[in-house]
């Protein structure tokens, strides 16, 4: 699974809630087990809801954190 | 005669809440499932919205999320037309909005509030009201408008919007909410 290509590059960046959860859900659905998507946004709300989204839905987060005023975070489907 | 047929329909849709859960019972699973359900009852934006933001949050999440649009709740999911009736309702109807059209709970001003909020809004790129609820639909939020409301108010089905999947009581409701993990009321 090192290998994972990354399937999908979301841009959320200036969205607010709920859009991020709503569009990585949605995204989720479109790529398949086993791929990655990357993401950028800028409401740090999403370094609390990626992470239970991920609880939540059961799909795998990867890596999140801040870049000065950018968050990016990386989700693996895997289911 | 209309109260043996209000008697029968209420009786009938009770044994189908039944059948339902004898249904649920008998394929061995649990009876709370992922689900939630919530009661729209307030009529301003700011509350519409927290409604929305759940509902569409939840649904993301993989919940099954069920709407119930009840008294001045029923304005998130009409259509921008006048309704009533009577004389009464007519009345009623003027001041009746639409998800586009309601104000804020607090500071409108008069209407002033609603525009500046938009404004607000706008500015930092949160959806609207109608955006959410487009979205929730979207997402296959289930959305219920309460049938006793709007006889009262004398909002006819053709007045809301094509998201809204059926006309129902409370006893649909409670079913719904009975079935659920988070219950809530707005």
């Amino acid at each position: 699974m090192e290998a994972t290509r990354i399937a999908l590059i979301l841009d959320l960046k200036g969205l607010l809630c709920p859009i991020p959860v709503v569009k990585l859900a949605q995204a989720v659905k479109t790529v398949q087990v086993g791929d990655l998507i990357e993401a950028t946004a800028t409401d740090p709300g999403v370094l609390a809801d990626i992470p239970a989204w991920c609880r939540s839905t059961g799909q795998e987060l990867v890596s999140i954190g801040r870049e000065g005023k950018v968050i990016r975070f990386a989700v693996r489907r895997v289911k | 005669m209309l109260r043996a047929a209000y008697a029968n329909s209420r009786e009938v849709r009770g044994m189908t809440a039944l059948a339902a859960q004898a249904e649920v019972a008998s394929r061995g699973e649990p009876v709370t499932g992922n689900r939630l359900s919530m009661v729209v009852f307030s009529g301003e934006m700011d509350r519409m919205m927290a409604a929305f933001v759940i509902a569409t949050g939840a649904a993301a999440s993989g919940m099954e999320v069920t709407m119930f649009f009840t008294f001045w709740g029923l304005q998130a999911v009409k259509k921008p037309v006048r309704t009533g009736s009577s004389a009464m309702g007519r009345m009623l109807g003027w001041f009746l909005k639409d998800a586009e059209g309601v104000g804020p709970s607090k500071l409108n001003f008069g209407g002033a509030g609603r525009l500046i909020f938009k404004q607000m809004m706008r500015k930092h790129n949160v959806a609207s009201v109608p955006e959410l609820r487009a979205l929730a639909a979207e997402l296959g939020v289930k959305m219920l408008a309460c049938q006793m409301s709007m006889d009262v108010m004398e909002v006819r089905r053709e007045d809301l919007v094509d998201s809204v999947q059926d006309v129902v009581g409370v006893a649909a409701f409670v079913e719904e909410a009975a079935r659920s993990k988070v219950t809530l009321f707005i």
